[in-house]
C-alpha cells in the first residue's frame, strides 16, 4: 500500500519557519512509522532528520507527535493508524532543532531538578538493600517511564506555563518518593510542593493518553500531591 | 530547590507554600458544591414547586429557617472560591508578570467584595427572622 507521509520540516540554516513536505511511501501494513521515516531517510531524503535509538520502544529517542498524538514512532504501526496519510511532526512545546529533533536540555533539567536517584542515609550495607514486594508495589508503576518526553510536550499546562516541572519529572519523583529503601522523600516534596511543581497539573489525562509506557502518570502526581498535603497536615 | 526550568534549560527562583492550601481548598469546595449545588439543584426544581419561588417565598418563608441560611451560605462559599480560584488558575496557566499579578488580585478583590455582599444578604436580610 501506498502512504503520504506528510512531515513538518525545519531546517534553521534554511528556513524561517517549519513547512510541510509530503513523501510517498511504499509501506506493508506491519510497518511502523520509523520505518517509513527511514524509507525517506534511505531512499528518498537524506536531510530528513529524527532521533532514533534502539527502534524498539525502549530508549524513548523517537517521540514525536503523529497523527496529533504524542507516540513513538517505533511503537505504533501503519495499519493502527487507519488511513493513507500519515502526519509527523516534532513535539510539541519544545524548541525545534531540525525537522523532528527537538532541544531536550529543558526537559532534562527538569528531570534533574527532582533528584531522581537513590538517597539512602546510613551506612552502607554489605549487601543489598532489601525490599519487600509490597513496598515495590508503590511505585512499580513509575519505574516504567523511558524519559520520552511524550506526556511534558502533551500537557497544556506545560505549553501554556514552560516553568511547569512537567509529568515526566513528577513520574521519576514518585517513583523515589515512594522507595521505601529512599530517605529523601522530604527534600523531593519541598521541591515539588512550588507552584511550578505538582500544584500546575490541572487533571487534563493528556499525558497519560500520550505516554508509550501505560504508565498513569496523572495518578502518580495526585499521590504526590497527597503525600504533600499530608505532609502539612 | 524548587525546579524553576524553563523548556529551554533556564533556572529561575520560587514562590511559597501558599498553593498547597489553594490546591487542597479547591479540592474541599469542589466537594462540597457536590453536595450542596446539588441538593439545591433537586430541591429548587423538583421537591419545591418552581412557580411558587417567589422573592417574598424565599425572604418569608425559606430564609426564614436559620438552617436554610447556614444551607445557602455555605454554598456561597463554596461557589465564590472554587469559581474564582478556578479563573486564577486559568491567569496563573495563561499570563505572567505584571498582567498576572494585577489580575489575581483583581480576582482576590472580586471574591472579598462577591462573598462581602452574598454573607451581608444571607445575615441581613429580614433578620432576625419574624416569628
Amino acid at each position: 500500500m501506498q502512504i503520504e507521509l506528510r512531515v513538518l520540516r525545519y531546517d534553521p540554516e534554511r528556513d524561517q519557519q517549519p513547512h510541510e513536505a509530503t513523501y510517498t511511501v511504499e509501506a506493508n501494513p506491519m510497518d511502523r512509522v520509523l520505518d517509513l521515516l527511514h524509507k525517506v531517510k534511505y531512499e528518498q531524503d537524506g536531510t530528513l532528520t529524527f532521533r532514533r535509538s534502539c527502534a524498539h520502544g525502549v530508549c524513548g529517542s523517537d517521540a514525536m507527535l503523529i497523527n496529533g498524538r504524542n507516540r513513538l514512532a517505533c511503537k505504533i504501526r501503519v495499519d493502527q493508524l487507519k488511513g493513507k496519510r500519515i502526519t509527523v511532526a516534532p513535539l510539541p512545546g519544545l524548541p525545534v532543532m531540525k525537522d523532528l529533533v527537538v532541544d531536550m536540555e529543558g526537559f532534562f533539567a527538569k528531570f534533574r531538578s527532582v533528584h531522581p536517584y537513590l538517597q539512602p542515609s546510613g551506612p552502607v550495607p554489605e549487601r543489598e538493600r532489601l525490599q519487600s514486594a509490597k513496598d515495590r508495589a508503590k511505585f512499580d508503576d513509575t519505574t516504567k517511564c523511558i524519559l520520552c518526553a511524550a506526556c511534558t510536550t502533551s500537557c497544556p499546562s506545560f505549553w501554556a506555563q514552560p516553568f511547569y516541572v512537567g509529568p515526566a519529572a513528577i513520574v521519576n519523583a514518585h517513583r523515589f518518593i515512594f522507595d521505601s529503601r529512599d530517605d529523601a522523600a522530604e527534600e523531593r516534596l519541598e521541591i515539588l510542593a512550588d507552584r511550578d511543581g505538582v500544584w500546575r497539573c490541572r487533571t487534563v489525562f493528556n499525558c497519560v493518553e500520550a505516554c508509550p509506557r501505560e504508565i498513569h502518570i496523572t495518578q502518580a502526581i495526585l499521590e504526590v500531591s497527597r503525600a504533600i498535603v499530608e505532609r502539612h497536615a | 530547590m524548587a525546579p524553576r526550568v524553563t523548556r529551554t534549560g533556564t533556572v529561575r527562583p520560587q514562590g511559597g507554600g501558599w498553593e498547597l492550601a489553594i490546591w487542597y481548598l479547591m479540592r474541599l469546595t469542589g466537594l462540597g458544591l457536590f453536595v450542596t449545588a446539588l441538593a439545591h439543584f433537586i430541591i429548587v426544581h423538583f421537591i419545591y414547586d418552581p412557580s411558587l419561588q417567589t422573592a417574598k417565598w424565599i425572604t418569608d418563608e425559606r430564609w426564614g429557617n436559620i438552617a436554610w441560611r447556614t444551607v445557602d451560605w455555605l454554598m456561597l462559599t463554596f461557589v465564590v472560591f472554587h469559581a474564582f480560584m478556578g479563573l486564577r488558575s486559568v491567569v496563573q496557566d495563561y499570563t505572567k508578570g505584571g498582567t498576572r499579578t494585577v489580575l489575581t488580585m483583581a480576582l482576590y478583590l472580586g471574591a472579598f467584595v462577591v462573598f462581602a455582599m452574598g454573607t451581608i444578604a444571607v445575615a441581613t436580610l429580614n433578620f432576625p427572622v419574624k416569628p
